[in-house]
């Protein structure tokens, strides 16, 4: 569940809010006309058709509270389409409300987020409502060197109070450790004593809970779960989904499969907190014969279900976070939640098998999370990435010019990457100077991408493909 | 009145093409249309060509100065403004007599800046450069906004039947140009019918000389004719003289307005040496058979800095790109040289409209005034387009072929030390090494003993071809750290 690029987003905003209105009068139609339109179909619920009572809960081991399996991850807050794109508050408001009335309870946010705007904006909509009711996870964003000191990063962590308006927090997370190996956590968290002091925070009561968000090289990882009788670790929030379950290192080598995370923090009995369950909308977005292999199965339940309920099927899972932009996307992931159906052996084993097919088709594992972002020289990294994505999904990268579609999938695919990404943000202004690619938490070498997008584009235009 | 209304859709299908010729971005009806503009007059005779001059000259020989009713854009959209005049206020046309001095004066003027090369100037007075400025500057923007609204509704139904088109400023000089022809030659056409034409037209003057003699003209039968002044007050040509019933043929434009608005039938359409008899309806068909033979024989001749990153998401802001200030101006590959494009050059703008990459732009120095230049800060001219030469009608861009391009040298690239980004932000870059299509350009350490130092780009000049991939995808803004220099005469590597 994401943000699509810009473009899209636009025409699904403008869907949304044609639909949303749509929706609510259609289906209060449908009640009157009583022809029993029932609401099993995630295509069209409506809030009123969810019960609010139903949520799946999972208990953390250690405080005995009651956390919902679904997590409201904040990364992807819907922006007005104004100068310089604020966060669209009102919306915020709406969809925060929405979740607590359904028993949403868990909220992730992070000092980087959306451009920096979203514990701001985390904050002012659950301040609306009674601090028992949530839980707020934020991390220490301190990415950039220059907030590596103990100074900054102190800076950083307090400023996270403000921002949220609260006075403690739920869960405090080292963020994406294992970006840029052990050099980068002795530089952001052991060697600045930061780490330290923010086990004394948790003494202290003012973190509840403590934990850390992995992406990346594995011996970070192991180094601290080596620990964790020094740390003690509350949770960890690991990357899992039934792509990456046996699929991560065939993708990237530098990662490491969903299966052996969990595995080792099953072992230790740590919960896990889950993000990108849904792959920023790459386990939604799929090749057609894709989404013909699942929704045959189950025909009214929508793609993504499929990967919420794969997710939350684990046992040591204590929530899994869903970056929601819309108000479809939340009511869809409470209809997989309220309650959770979990999967069978045999459904599972067919997810995998789905795994395997998807393996096939050439997609980059973009998941549209903008930690790239923004490129200093103003490219749209994200956007190349997903229509270039779009475009493998839909069949419409001709290996050559022989190919039987080769004159649609060439206009389909140029006029497509206009469409999406300006031309001044496109692959062939990347210059090569590599500072997005430690962002990356796919670890996808993203000027090496570009370059081979911007390749494959000269020889579309040129016709020499 | 069939003659009239035969020349009325030959006119407006004429007129409906060549204004499409101007606003197609997308190149396809050149294939097509693309001989209604080498049929015109002036592009014709500063390509040399001289099947259609004297195929024009026999036209006007035979039928009048047709070509000034039918060919002519911008006589045809005068007609359009005289029509909305005369709509307004019937028959509001005089006789007047000829302006000679002005027409020979005017015509003397254009010849002398033909051959003396104040290039502008005669862009100025041509008439078929000054329809092309008109549509290119005024007709094309709405047309792509029209489009543009298409390709809007096209994305929302993900159709890609539809692309957007940029539109943009390309010439401030020229447009003005335009714009003040466009008001001018509409109030003169609206109160006056074919004034320009008859009077600064160096076009009409000289067909002008050939229709004097034209075998089918029209003539009045001075037995029937009762002098209503009729005829006289709905020529748009000002060249009725009713009291000697004198028709003034190196003005007429063969409209055949006149023939109709006589009540006497007293005008008729005949050849020269027949004596006026009865007739005319016969001669009529012969005649219009002519036209549309000729009709026909003429289809058949056709940046920001770069800083640490500590949140995610946004887009940088990206400053536009500011032309540098070359030495030499660049013109395209098939223009052999500035001085080639400068002698046959009409400043017609239609290789203007149909560059795809935005990079002609009608230039602004005032000895090529509205002549095409390029400049890299919008595209760069891209390995496999021809189109400004397959489109152009004077020759003054020589048809050219893809291989014949990437060997045709317009300009060389310049390094620019001061912009050039691994110096100034310390980043790797080489994206003008990577996008140079002759592979002209290599990167080398900053520091010859030095491998570790900063990589700049060298140019080897014998490679490279200028066509400004590098100048326009250099990341340094708004100026860019290398950009073309043109080359006064083209040279093939």
């Amino acid at each position: 569940m994401t943000t699509d690029n810009k473009h899209t987003m636009e025409r699904r905003e403008f869907l949304k809010r044609l639909g949303a209105g749509a929706a609510v009068t259609s289906l209060a139609l449908a009640g009157c006309r009583s022809r029993g339109q029932g609401t099993t179909a995630t295509d069209a619920v409506s809030a009123d058709a969810i019960p609010t009572d139903r949520m799946t809960l999972r208990t953390n081991p250690k405080t005995g509270e009651q956390v919902s399996l679904l997590g409201y991850g904040c990364m992807r807050w819907p922006t007005l389409q104004e100068e310089g794109e604020p966060l669209d508050q009102e919306t915020i408001n709406r969809l925060v409300d929405t979740a607590l009335e359904h028993g949403v309870n868990y909220f992730d946010t992070s000092p980087a987020y959306c451009r920096g705007r979203s514990e701001r904006a985390t904050g002012i909509a659950l301040k609306r409502h009674p601090r028992d009711r949530y839980f707020i996870a934020t991390k220490l964003s301190n990415f950039a060197p220059s907030t590596w000191s103990r100074e900054a990063s102190l800076a950083m962590y307090r400023n996270s109070f403000k921002e949220l308006q609260v006075d403690y927090i739920d869960y405090m997370l080292l963020h994406g450790v294992g970006m840029g190996g052990m050099e980068a956590l002795h530089g952001r968290y052991l060697d600045n004593g930061v780490l330290d002091f923010l086990l004394k925070e948790r003494e202290a009561g003012r973190i509840r809970n403590l934990g850390f968000s992995y992406h990346g090289d594995i011996e970070v990882f192991d180094y601290l779960l080596a620990n964790h009788d020094k740390y003690r670790w509350d949770f960890v929030q690991i990357q899992l989904n039934y792509l990456d379950w046996r699929h991560a290192r065939e993708i990237n080598p530098r990662n490491t499969n969903a299966e052996y995370l969990y595995g080792e923090l099953e072992k230790r009995r740590i919960p896990a907190v889950i993000m990108e369950p849904l792959l920023g909308g790459r386990l939604s977005k799929v090749h057609d014969h894709i989404v013909a292999r699942l929704k045959q199965r189950e025909p009214e339940r929508s793609v993504a279900s499929w990967a919420f309920r794969y997710a939350g099927t684990h046992p040591g899972v204590l929530t899994v976070l869903s970056g929601m932009t819309y108000m479809e996307h939340l009511l869809d992931n409470l209809h997989t939640y309220c309650p959770l159906k979990p999967l069978t052996e045999e459904e599972m084993q067919y997810l995998y098998d789905t795994a395997d097919l998807m393996m096939q088709y050439p997609t980059i594992p973009c998941n549209d999370c903008k930690y790239c972002m923004p490129c200093p020289y103003g490219l749209d990294i994200p956007a190349i990435l997903l229509h270039y994505n779009k475009c493998v999904n839909q069949g419409n990268i001709p290996e050559s010019a022989q190919a039987e579609n080769y004159r649609e999938a060439r206009r389909a695919f140029l006029i497509g990457y206009d469409r999406s990404v300006p031309r001044l943000r496109q692959a062939n202004h990347c210059i090569g100077c590599n500072q997005c690619v430690h962002h990356c938490p796919q670890s996808i070498d993203i000027p090496k991408e570009l370059n081979r997008i911007d390749g494959f584009v000269e020889k579309l235009k040129q016709g020499v493909l | 009145m069939r003659l009239r209304k035969v020349r009325i859709i030959l006119a407006a299908v004429c007129f409906a093409l060549v204004t499409l010729l101007f606003l197609d971005f997308t190149g396809t009806l050149h294939a097509w249309f693309g001989w209604l503009a080498r049929v015109q007059f002036l592009p014709a005779v500063l390509a040399l060509n001289a099947g259609v001059v004297v195929a024009l000259l026999v036209l006007t020989l035979l039928f009048g100065r047709v070509y000034c009713s039918v060919i002519c854009p911008l006589g045809v959209m005068q007609d359009i403004f005289g029509w909305f005049g005369r709509r307004q206020k019937k028959n509001r046309y005089a006789y007047s007599p000829a302006l000679s001095w002005l027409r020979y004066g005017m015509l003397a003027v254009f010849l002398v800046a033909l051959v003396a090369g104040a290039g502008s100037l005669a862009a100025l007075l041509a008439p078929y450069s000054a329809y092309g400025r008109i549509a290119s500057h005024l007709f094309a923007p709405l047309y792509r906004w029209g489009n543009n609204l298409l390709a809007y509704f096209a994305e929302r139904l993900d159709s890609y039947a539809f692309y957007s088109a940029e539109v943009w400023m390309k010439g401030v000089g020229t447009f003005a140009v335009a714009a003040v022809t466009f008001v001018v030659l509409g109030i003169l056409a609206w109160r006056n019918g074919r004034t320009y034409c008859n009077t600064v037209c160096p076009v009409g003057t000289v067909l002008g000389f050939f229709a004097r003699y034209s075998l089918f003209r029209p003539v009045i039968d001075t037995d029937k004719c009762n002098g209503c002044t009729l005829c006289s007050r709905n020529c748009k040509a000002a060249c009725i003289d009713i009291k000697t019933h004198r028709i003034d043929y190196s003005r007429c434009v063969a409209c055949m307005d006149c023939i109709g608005k006589c009540r006497q039938g007293a005008i008729s359409y005949r050849m020269r040496v027949s004596q006026p008899a009865s007739a005319g309806a016969a001669e009529g068909g012969v005649s219009r058979r002519g036209f549309l033979t000729v009709a026909g024989l003429f289809a058949a001749a056709s940046v920001v800095r770069a800083q640490e990153k500590t949140v995610d998401g946004g887009l940088a802001a990206i400053a536009d790109k500011k032309a540098p200030s070359r030495a030499t101006p660049i013109v395209p590959p098939g223009a052999r040289g500035l001085r080639h494009m400068f002698q046959h050059c009409t400043a017609c703008q239609l290789c203007v409209s149909v560059c795809p990459n935005e990079v002609l732009r009608p230039s602004s120095d005032w000895k090529t005034m509205m002549q095409p230049v390029m400049s890299y800060e919008r595209g760069y001219c891209r390995p496999e387009c021809t189109k400004c030469s397959e489109v152009c009608p004077a020759g003054a861009i020589r048809p050219i072929t893809v291989a014949d391009k990437s060997s045709t040298q317009i300009g060389h690239a310049v390094w620019v030390a001061a912009n050039c980004v691994p110096l100034t932000d310390g980043v790797s870059c080489g994206n003008c090494a990577r996008h140079c299509p002759t592979g002209a350009i290599t990167m080398v350490s900053s520091e010859a003993d030095n491998a570790d130092a900063p990589k700049i780009p060298v140019v080897n000049t014998e490679r490279c071809i200028g066509c400004g991939a590098c100048e326009n995808l250099c990341p340094a803004r708004p100026f860019s750290a290398i950009y073309v220099e043109g080359h006064e005469t083209h040279r093939t590597i």
